[in-house]
């Protein structure tokens, strides 16, 4: 393929602004425009739910790049203007207010679109956090109203409870599994998780879903539980997941499944390709499709993509990584954590909140999970890359304490 | 070129250290410590790419023009 002359990123946020970085970086001197539905620079989102949500950040220190930085890079950015339509053939976009944007190579990077409870949007106080006015508009909520229903309990429902809980706030988190997180980190070391916020005095009602919402004239006042009690509430903040935004590419010919299908060059058609949280991609190493919803994914296979679109034939093959900060718990998560693995702890003590979790599956290490405890998580991210033998690092995690 | 990090900003990812470590390493809190903010001219590549890889914008890299 001979070298492109013109790149569009559609999504101008992380995984988007770090492709034209990359570009720029390994000599692409061809024009390069950023197209964005929002009207922000781009900004950092792992920020909003912790430090600007607690009110310790203003908004504009999540923006990730400094303006002299943007100058730099030579690209056109044009924001507040969502991409409606994408003629695949033609590698065209054309945009809601009708603009027609045609480029040699076109990135998809649009992210995810929170998921919503049936009619929420006929209530007041009802909010959903993925973009940084949705987090100042929650935040000014949760300042006028002392109890709030947190429907969800993944990462970003028990993140916002903990932020919540932290400005003081009744707060309880509802959510359907047997521990919070149980679906990313399995269900022991999500139990300590839910021990830790029973501690700092959030109610946890695990094991069932919100049905609906309930309010008057306009202003919800709390949630129905599947078992028909109501949780009252003057602020009700949804987090049951997200879906891929691909909504406007129904029709475009790409194939969409569980976000942009693309081959393991993160390719969804020829000249078309997907970064981070929307992209669905085939992982080699793994030997499956996989997507993946954080941060480090966004510029990591950004920086594939980056290479793949200048001639490289780069596979992207990374082990994931995602962390959460929760009350004064910091958690990191390399790799892979299947249901069913086994977790032997290998350092530290759960009970003393300091620890480095392995997983293991089919005879090997296959993930982490350490819980402030940076050093020694990073130093047993190695068993995670090599994939050490299980009966290995069981047999001196026994040694190291007796 | 000059490394500058933000420690307010950092969120203790350690990608910096994983990739850099004669320019990086972290406190027991995870926080960066900057080893090194003049590193030598070999090891520009890695520090590229930490700074593009920190999950939290928190390496910046003044280049020699
Ligand atoms: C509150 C919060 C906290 C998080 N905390 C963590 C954390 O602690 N650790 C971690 O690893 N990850 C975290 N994440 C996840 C991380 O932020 C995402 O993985 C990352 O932002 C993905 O980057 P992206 O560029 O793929 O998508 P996004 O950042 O979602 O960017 C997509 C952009 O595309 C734009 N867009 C959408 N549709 C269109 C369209 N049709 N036309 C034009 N533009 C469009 C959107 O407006 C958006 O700006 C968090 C996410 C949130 C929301
Ligand atoms: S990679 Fe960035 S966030 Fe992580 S430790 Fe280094 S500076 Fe901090």
């Amino acid at each position: 393929m001979t070298t492109p002359t013109s790149v569009l990123v559609v999504g101008a946020s992380a995984g988007g602004l770090s492709v034209a970085e990359a570009l720029r970086r390994e000599g692409f001197t061809g024009s390069l425009t950023l197209l964005g539905a929002e009207r922000h620079l781009p900004y950092d989102r792992p920020p909003l739910s912790k430090k600007v949500l607690g009110g310790a950040w203003k908004p504009e220190q999540t923006q990730l790049r400094p303006e002299s930085a943007l100058a730099k890079l030579e690209a056109e950015f044009v924001l507040g203007d969502p991409a409606v339509r994408l003629d695949v053939g033609a590698r065209e976009v054309t945009t809601a207010s009708g603009r027609g944007l045609r480029a040699d190579v076109i990135v998809l990077a649009t992210g995810l679109e929170p998921r919503r409870l049936p009619g929420q949007e006929a209530w007041a106080g009802v909010h959903v956090l993925r973009t940084v006015d949705e987090t100042l508009a929650l935040r000014a909520d949760l300042l006028a109203g002392p109890r709030v229903v947190v429907a969800g309990d993944g990462v970003l429902g028990t993140e916002i409870a903990a932020t919540a809980r932290g400005m003081g706030l009744t707060v309880t988190v509802v959510g359907p599994q047997s521990a919070p997180l149980a679906s990313q980190i399995g269900s022991q070391v999500g139990g300590y998780l839910a021990k830790l916020h029973v501690d700092q005095g959030v109610e946890l009602r695990l094991g069932i879903g919100v049905a609906e919402l309930v309010g008057a004239a306009g202003r919800v006042s709390g949630v129905r539980l599947a078992n028909g009690e109501v949780l009252p509430a003057d602020v009700v903040v949804v987090a049951i997941g997200s879906r891929p935004a691909t909504g406007w590419l129904a029709g475009s010919g790409l194939v969409l499944g569980d976000g942009i299908v693309c081959d393991s060059r993160c390719q969804a058609a020829a000249g078309i390709y997907a970064v981070g949280d929307v992209a669905f991609w085939h992982h080699e190493g793994f030997g499956a499709g996989m997507r993946l919803e954080n941060r480090t994914n966004a510029v990591e296979q950004a920086m594939v993509v980056a290479a793949n679109i200048l001639g490289k034939d780069r596979p992207y093959t990374p082990v994931p990584y995602f962390w959460t900060d929760q009350f004064d718990a910091k958690i990191q998560v390399h790799g892979f954590l299947p249901a069913d693995a086994e977790v032997a702890i290998v350092e530290g003590d759960p009970a003393l909140r300091q620890f480095v979790a392995l997983y293991g599956s089919r005879g090997k290490v296959t993930g982490l999970v350490g819980w402030n405890m940076v050093k020694q998580t990073r130093q047993h991210r190695q068993h995670v890359v090599e994939g050490t033998a299980w009966s290995e690092v069981v047999a001196a995690a026994r040694v190291a304490s007796t | 070129m000059r490394v500058i990090v933000d420690e307010d900003k950092c969120c203790g990812a350690g990608q910096c250290v994983l990739l850099a470590p004669k320019v990086f390493d972290q406190r027991d809190d995870g926080i960066v410590i900057l080893l090194d903010e003049s590193p030598a001219k070999e090891l520009y590549t890695v520090v590229r790419e930490a700074a593009t890889v920190c999950p939290a914008a928190a390496i910046r890299l003044e280049e020699d023009e």
